[in-house]
């Protein structure tokens, strides 16, 4: 894989709101009976659209082809699936801006090249406020500076160094990079000594 | 930062290379998968033209989307058949252990590794499923993934990780009859919040753990995710490892006597420095349920609904939104709520020892009118155990349904599902919104044994009134 370096994501946000939104959620498990990722877009927060009768942010018209997320707290506990964030990538979005994430959920963004920044409270429920009064604001998200950009104003957002970094290079896709250690890799396995010393029978 | 603690030995033994960013490459010692969320990573792995590193490192079974009363093939469902045979034909390919419907080995994944002796003190266990916490329970390093990281582990036996600083959370004391690991785990959620764990390991200790046998802290390790924390572990030590001899695939002979000394070994010193503490009364903890739409909205049995005005600021939107969904009244007892479902199972209360811990309270009763009960064992070996017990025939005497192994109504991706509204009292790990199947369907968390008490009565119980004629002991070794 030729690492694509992320730098920058452009374009209209969505403000979703409430705190600790599970995977379950962003994508209900009935949908996970696939197995390819393709297709699911069209069910993300399927049954939260549903039982909200399209009175729902991912339907109203003007949050259609939004490539920011911006949510509140733990978002995207629960569940392990990377589905969640494959479906939120599907339907287009790109790039998630939250109080907090969920650990799993994080790293399986960071596994797609999908960054998620963290913000204070007041700083992502301002931002919030500005998607919801005007849907058509384009932001700029600049990784390297951590900052979010719109109209002329801009907030600043956190990224811890080690996803930052390997989004900056492009080396989010972490398989090539594993595989490149394949010496140390052999040096590690051979000192572990339940791989060796006790393994077991058969 | 943390030093001396089983975290960081582990963490240290197995690290391959410090990654640009300071991330690190860690090596995995054992890796989990199952049919959800594997076919991807190998059709990645075979985009790239990649195959398995380590494929005796790598251990297959099939739980979540297994039916739990007709297992024969095909699978009544085709997208379940579909991934069942995606899971085969992946295994087959690539020279990997399959324990399907066969083996006598079949079951839930967190289940299985411990009874076959795979789970062992001072590995890193990862798994596509954020239950893999459980293994931490021998004292490993054990956490969930996603689908590009189980490719990762499949190509390079290894991850891209970040170091978690260490919480310790002593629970002293012992805690009072018809209380148990669960309700430990829901506790602590409670007190901590669900998001407090992120960015922690959780190591379990003081006397109420160490007390604890092997199935009681694969509960507690189970819930750590639960509560934020990717990883939960419990120190190795004497229980652990007479748990774990003469198991399948743990050493034996000469190599056993080398392997528990390496063990004893791992466990955090003495002096060990943690980057957090906390400390627990058993003796404060009472038969714990949730009420809401996660699992830090939990109360005691005996206790009310709380009230906005009883919560932090910050909980009290979700807490609005519980209400509704739930359809409780703040200042309500939880006592004496009607219950539709009752669910027995799971990778957190579905192993032998909570079959025994409900049969207690099931055993010459019988589930209330109109009940829909059932008993869904984590494994076919937990199945024959019971089986060999006969508490197969307690529950079904009692009106509880006896079914196959499998994840079960704890996600619903098989047949075994909510409707409508209902309300299940379940000993599975999540309430969240929809988790069980219905897009409006509502769930109580609580003990195996409270939902024995909740089918046998038709209501959220207090299982200790039901014990007092029922002698409350354990009935056997796990």
């Amino acid at each position: 894989m030729t690492p694509v370096p992320i730098t920058t994501v452009e374009g209209r946000a969505i403000a979703l709101q409430g705190h600790d939104i599970d995977t379950d959620r962003i994508i209900p498990a009935r949908f996970l009976k696939i197995i390819s990722f393709s297709g699911l877009g069209n069910h993300v927060f399927a049954d939260d659209r549903a039982a909200a009768g399209g009175r729902h942010p991912f339907d109203y018209p003007e949050y259609q082809g939004a490539r920011i997320l911006v949510v509140n707290r733990n978002f995207g506990c629960g569940s392990s699936r990377e589905h969640a964030p494959q479906a939120l990538r599907r339907w287009g979005i790109a790039a998630v801006i939250g109080e907090s994430f969920a650990e799993i959920f994080a790293s399986n963004c960071l596994a797609l090249g999908m960054p998620c920044l963290r913000g204070e409270t007041r700083v992502v429920e301002g931002i919030q406020q500005l998607v919801q009064e005007q849907p058509d604001v384009h932001f700029r998200l600049t990784l390297a500076a951590s900052t979010l950009h719109g109209l002329d104003r801009h907030w600043p957002l956190m990224i811890e160094s080690g996803p930052q970094t390997m989004l900056l290079s492009g080396c989010w896709d972490a398989t090539s990079l594993l595989l490149s250690h394949e010496n140390e890799l052999r040096q590690t396995a051979l000192h572990l000594p339940y791989l060796h010393d006790f393994a077991p029978p058969g | 930062m943390s030093t001396g603690t089983l975290y960081d030995k582990v963490w240290a033994l197995h690290r391959v290379a410090e990654l640009p960013g300071g991330q690190t490459q860690l090596f995995i010692g054992l890796h989990l998968i199952h049919e959800v969320t594997s076919p991807q990573a190998f059709a990645m792995l075979g985009e790239r033209g990649l195959g398995v590193r380590h494929p005796e490192r790598t251990v297959a079974t099939v739980d979540h989307i297994v039916p739990t009363t007709d297992q024969g093939r095909p699978l009544a469902d085709p997208l379940a058949e579909a991934m069942l045979s995606a899971l085969e034909k992946n295994c087959a390919d690539h020279g990997l252990r399959l324990h399907g419907f066969d083996s006598g080995q079949q079951g839930i994944v967190h289940v299985i590794a411990p009874e076959l002796g795979l789970s062992q003190p001072g590995m890193t266990i990862a798994c596509g499923d954020s239950h893999t916490s459980t293994h931490g329970a021998f004292g490993a390093i054990a956490f969930g993934i996603g689908t590009s990281q189980v490719r990762d582990v499949l190509a390079s036996q290894s991850l891209a990780l970040d170091k978690l600083n260490v919480r310790r959370i002593s629970i002293h004391g012992s805690l009072a009859p018809g209380v148990f690991a669960k309700d430990v785990a829901l506790h602590i959620i409670r007190r901590l919040g669900v998001k407090s764990g992120v960015g922690h390991a959780y190591e379990f200790a003081g006397s109420c753990v160490a007390a604890m046998a092997m199935e009681e802290r694969m509960t507690l390790c189970n819930m750590a995710i639960e509560a934020g924390a990717r990883c939960g572990y419990v120190n190795p030590d004497q229980v652990c490892f007479n748990y774990l001899h003469n198991r399948p695939c743990a050493p034996r002979g000469a190599a056993w006597q080398r392997a528990v000394a390496w063990w004893r070994s791992l466990a955090s010193d003495g002096d060990a420095v943690y980057d957090d503490e906390v400390s627990m009364d058993a003796g404060e903890i009472a038969p714990t349920v949730t009420w809401g739409i996660t699992p830090g909205q939990a109360m005691a049995v005996d206790e009310v609904v709380p009230t906005p005005d009883q919560l932090p600021p910050g909980e009290r939107p979700l807490a609005q939104e519980a209400y509704r969904y739930m359809d409780l009244r703040p200042g309500q007892p939880i006592a004496g709520t009607p219950v539709d479902v009752c669910f027995i199972g799971s990778c957190t209360n579905g192993r032998i020892s909570d079959l025994r811990d409900a049969a207690l309270v099931a055993r010459g009763r019988h589930v209330a009118d109109g009940m829909k009960a059932f008993v869904v064992p984590g494994s076919q070996q937990v199945a024959q155990a019971a089986e060999a017990e006969g508490l197969d025939a307690v529950f079904t005497q009692a009106g509880f349904e006896w079914r196959r192994p499998g994840c079960s109504m704890c996600l619903a991706m098989n047949p075994d599902r909510l409707e409508g509204r209902q309300l299940s009292a379940s000993s599975s790990n999540r309430n969240f919104k929809g988790r069980q199947g219905s897009a409006s369907g509502r769930t109580l968390l609580m003990s195996p044994a409270m939902v024995a008490a909740a089918a046998i009565s038709g209501v959220v119980t207090d299982v200790r009134t039901m014990l007092s004629t029922a002698k409350h002991t354990r009935t056997g070794p796990d």
